[in-house]
């Protein structure tokens, strides 16, 4: 990991964007370039931006620069026996943190320890008219402001780019075990709530369709109780890292991959294709070549949302569909924050 | 403004004793829980349901009067303090929980609910809300969201932010939106953490989905007395950086303790310059593993005294010292200005010394309660509103708390929020680009500057305005 701030540099690119109106695609390594609307404008590299700016465990934060490696943050915390709290995915060796938190990813942990977004606690970001701000800060409490850090969190890059974030940490768990049994995809779904309903050191939930995974984290000796009281089989914990980066054979398909996010509670659905479920029943991965409509359909009766992860037609809606009154503040907002239009236009929504 | 006009469309769907118009009725609603600061509204509306809401916004919209939302108006910022050419529009009678549901372990209640009352509803399926600000009795979900409040137990469990999953919210042109959802991720931008700490400024929240917690089998309280302050606020990073994140964690200096001890009779040590309360929650087996590791590291860290608590009465005693600090402390004088500034817990020492030097500079004494977990501190500012100028001199001493906290790297307010209080403040915090862009988001929203105008967000000039009156000190 270099150590190396390109602020002046970012900040004239984007001016010159400005200038010239001429949309730009932020890109640190490009591992996340399959998500979203297909990207457009030139591409403004942010992955020169790196380092670790300031790291203290005491404190449990740290602040980086956006196009430091995921794998090089996550280095340096675990060096100090922590780490994020929200498991992030890379999808690629030279994912930066700039791009995890633009996505707004979280991985297994999510459930039981919050998103990215819980865990940004400040942002330094040059917005649409060239200008460079700073929101939030390094510690925990701070209500001065609008929460525009976590705004940030999940945009897509739509609002700003992101120099640097503020991230709280969290001590590694003393230890882990994971547990398997063979199960049903309802009684899957109903043991994920029952558990996450008592007190129990549960850290992540896998249903493949035939076998449930859970996960404990935690002392020895906790450990040990909770393993007593949920039974099954003691399993390899590498099933996280692959279900996190979508190398487990689920996801080795060649349909389009969906993405529901659900009340944690929803039944099983009657779709075409394969399911799989994470984060104690509220997000499902769905392999099918559905109907679009009828997916969201499906899981906006069921009080949630549909995103088409990878794959299908990348040029039309890819993330649910807002409500009215949720389009609106989203167009202006855009407009508060980039007025020309300069920042991924179309990557989110074809609206903006 | 036409007073008899906008009482008269008020009362086309409002019954009479929804609005308030005569002066001494409207006094109880002329402050907050900051009655330094005191305005009686043009009229008070006490609304009881969402449509009712959506009218009265759009009756305000339509004649460009603005509205100052109120929960239980224990706010400690001025957030809540009426206008004088403004409705203040309180949302007491939107207080019943609408739905728990055990399975999916989550509350839907309106913003009029009390804090403790979602944890008391969901004690029989064993479930609770972790948030809980110490007016946790009286304050409002609703008051919750606009502060995005903290409490003892955020270092672990997060603040309102992390806790609320959707609220219903009335636009100020009387528009009913629903931001979030009961799913974990929703589509969008996530304009939830833009609406907690809003301070009612780009919404009124009418209805609200928050996330319950399982109660924890077991919880335990430490406390440790120490001979400084230094040492003990160094033992919360020790304890921290062994991999233990306590519940709760909060600090109290000498001054607070002694105030403390006369008056709930905790069992504190009066001798010590500090004591730490340190609680641990969890499994039963999690329990007993960190207990006996804090107890090693606080011993560590040079404390001069450690005890757990007996049984559940004495912890509950321990939590009980801390939590009537406040009003302890205002026994000793007539009136206290409590401040909320939030900084770095290394720099902690270096700031306690600053506060006391400026203690002796302004002659006012100050008490410090702190939650030590995430460097929340609360100086507690004594002065007497009926000697002349000594308000003001009150005032004075917490701004530059304030601009010390920003100066190690702090912010100004932790947990209680802007308001009408800490305007200037933001002046110091925030440049005039970022301020530009605060404003821009409120006009996002809130196009006409209906809402709560002037509070949280400086008007534009008045940074160098205030400057200039001010004869800025640094």
């Amino acid at each position: 990991m270099r150590d190396l701030d390109i602020t002046e540099q970012l900040q004239q690119q984007v001016q010159q964007a400005i200038v010239a109106k001429q949309p730009v695609k932020i890109s640190g390594s490009g591992s996340k370039d399959f998500y979203g609307r297909e990207p457009v404008g030139e591409v403004l590299d942010t992955s020169g931006h790196q380092g670790i700016i300031n790291y203290e465990p005491k404190e449990l934060v740290v602040t980086v620069r956006s196009g430091t490696r995921l794998a090089d943050l996550n280095a340096v915390l675990a060096e100090k026996g922590q780490m994020l709290a929200f498991e992030p995915p890379a999808f690629g060796a030279d994912a930066t943190i700039g791009g995890t938190i633009a996505c707004g990813f979280s991985g297994p942990r999510r459930a039981a320890a919050g998103s990215a977004r819980d865990f940004v606690l400040g942002t330094r970001i040059i917005n649409g008219k060239g200008e460079m701000l700073r929101f939030g800060g390094e510690v925990m409490k701070n209500v001065a402001g609008y929460d525009v850090s976590r705004l940030m969190a999940g945009a897509m890059g739509t609002l700003g780019l992101l120099l640097d974030i503020s991230i709280k940490t969290i001590p590694q768990a003393f230890g882990e075990i994971t547990l398997k049994r063979e199960c049903t995809y309802q009684k899957a779904i109903e043991r994920m709530n029952e558990l996450a309903g008592i007190d129990l050191p549960v850290s992540a939930t896998f249903f493949d369709g035939l076998t449930l995974y859970i996960r404990l984290s935690g002392a020895a000796l906790a450990i040990e109780a909770g393993e007593k009281r949920i039974g099954g089989e003691r399993t390899d914990n590498t099933i996280w890292d692959n279900v996190r980066e979508q190398r487990h054979a689920f996801f080795s398909q060649d349909k389009a991959l969906w993405r529901l996010s659900v009340p944690c509670d929803a039944e099983y659905f009657e779709l075409p294709g394969k399911q799989c479920i994470e984060w104690g029943g509220a997000l499902r991965w769905l392999v099918s070549d559905a109907d679009p409509k009828e997916v969201r359909s499906v899981a906006e009766r069921a009080g949630g949302s549909a995103i088409l992860f990878r794959g299908g037609d990348r040029s039309g809606d890819v993330f649910h569909p807002l409500t009215e009154g949720l389009q609106t503040l989203h167009l202006n907002l855009k407009q508060s924050f980039d007025p020309d239009g300069i920042f991924n236009p179309g990557r989110m929504y074809g609206e903006f | 403004m036409n007073n008899q006009l906008l009482f008269k469309q008020l009362a086309e769907f409002l019954p009479a004793h929804s609005i308030i118009h005569e002066q001494e009725a409207l006094r109880p609603y002329e402050c907050d829980g900051l009655p330094a600061y005191r305005q009686l509204p043009l009229m008070a509306v006490l609304p009881d349901t969402i449509e009712q809401v959506q009218q009265v916004m759009r009756v305000c919209h339509e004649m460009q009067v603005p509205v100052v939302a109120r929960g239980a108006a224990t706010g400690l910022s001025g957030g809540a303090l009426p206008l004088g050419d403004g409705v203040l529009l309180g949302l007491s009678k939107f207080n019943r929980i609408l739905e728990i549901n055990k399975q999916a372990r989550t509350a839907r209640v309106q913003p009029g609910v009390r804090n403790l009352a979602i944890s008391e509803a969901a004690k029989k399926h064993g479930l609770y809300y972790a948030p809980d600000p110490s007016s946790q009795i009286a304050c409002t979900i609703g008051g919750n969201v606009a502060e995005n409040s903290g409490g003892v137990h955020c270092l672990k469990y997060g603040l309102t932010v992390h806790n609320v999953m959707e609220v219903k919210v009335v636009t100020p042109q009387g528009e009913l939106i629903t931001i979030g959802g009961a799913a974990l991720d929703t589509p969008g931008f996530d304009l939830l953490a833009l609406m907690n700490g809003s301070e009612g400024m780009l919404g009124i929240v009418v209805e609200a989905l928050v996330k319950l917690l399982p109660v924890p089998t077991r919880a335990q309280v430490l406390m440790a007395a120490f001979d400084d302050v230094e040492k003990a606020a160094d033992s919360v990073g020790t304890i921290i950086a062994e991999g233990i994140i306590p519940a709760g964690l909060e600090m109290m200096d000498s001054f607070a303790i002694q105030a403390a001890e006369d008056f709930v009779r905790a069992g504190y040590p009066v001798d010590a310059k500090a004591i730490l309360l340190c609680e641990l929650d969890g499994t039963n087996e999690e329990v007993s593993v960190q207990i006996r590791q804090v107890r090693e590291l606080l011993k560590a860290s040079g404390a001069t005294e450690v005890r757990t608590a007996r049984d559940e009465e004495e912890r509950q005693l321990f939590w009980k010292g801390r939590k009537s600090a406040f009003p302890a402390v205002g026994r000793l004088s007539p009136d206290y200005y409590c401040m909320d500034g939030t900084v770095p817990r290394s720099r902690l020492g270096e700031v306690l010394t600053g506060i006391s030097k400026l203690s002796q500079v302004y002659e006012l004494p100050v008490a410090n309660v702190f939650h030590a977990g995430d460097g929340n501190l609360h100086p507690l500012i004594l002065y007497d509103a009926n000697n002349p100028g000594e308000l003001k001199r009150a005032e004075d001493f917490g701004a530059e708390i304030l601009e010390l906290s920003v100066k190690v790297g702090g912010t100004i307010t932790g947990e209680h929020g802007v308001g009408h209080e800490k305007i200037h403040q933001m002046c110091v915090q925030f440049s005039e680009a970022e301020l530009e862009q605060f404003r821009a988001v409120k006009k996002a929203f809130d196009p006409h500057l209906m809402l709560n105008p002037g509070k949280a967000i400086p008007q534009p000039r008045s940074c160098s305005e205030h400057k200039t009156i001010s004869g800025h000190k640094h």
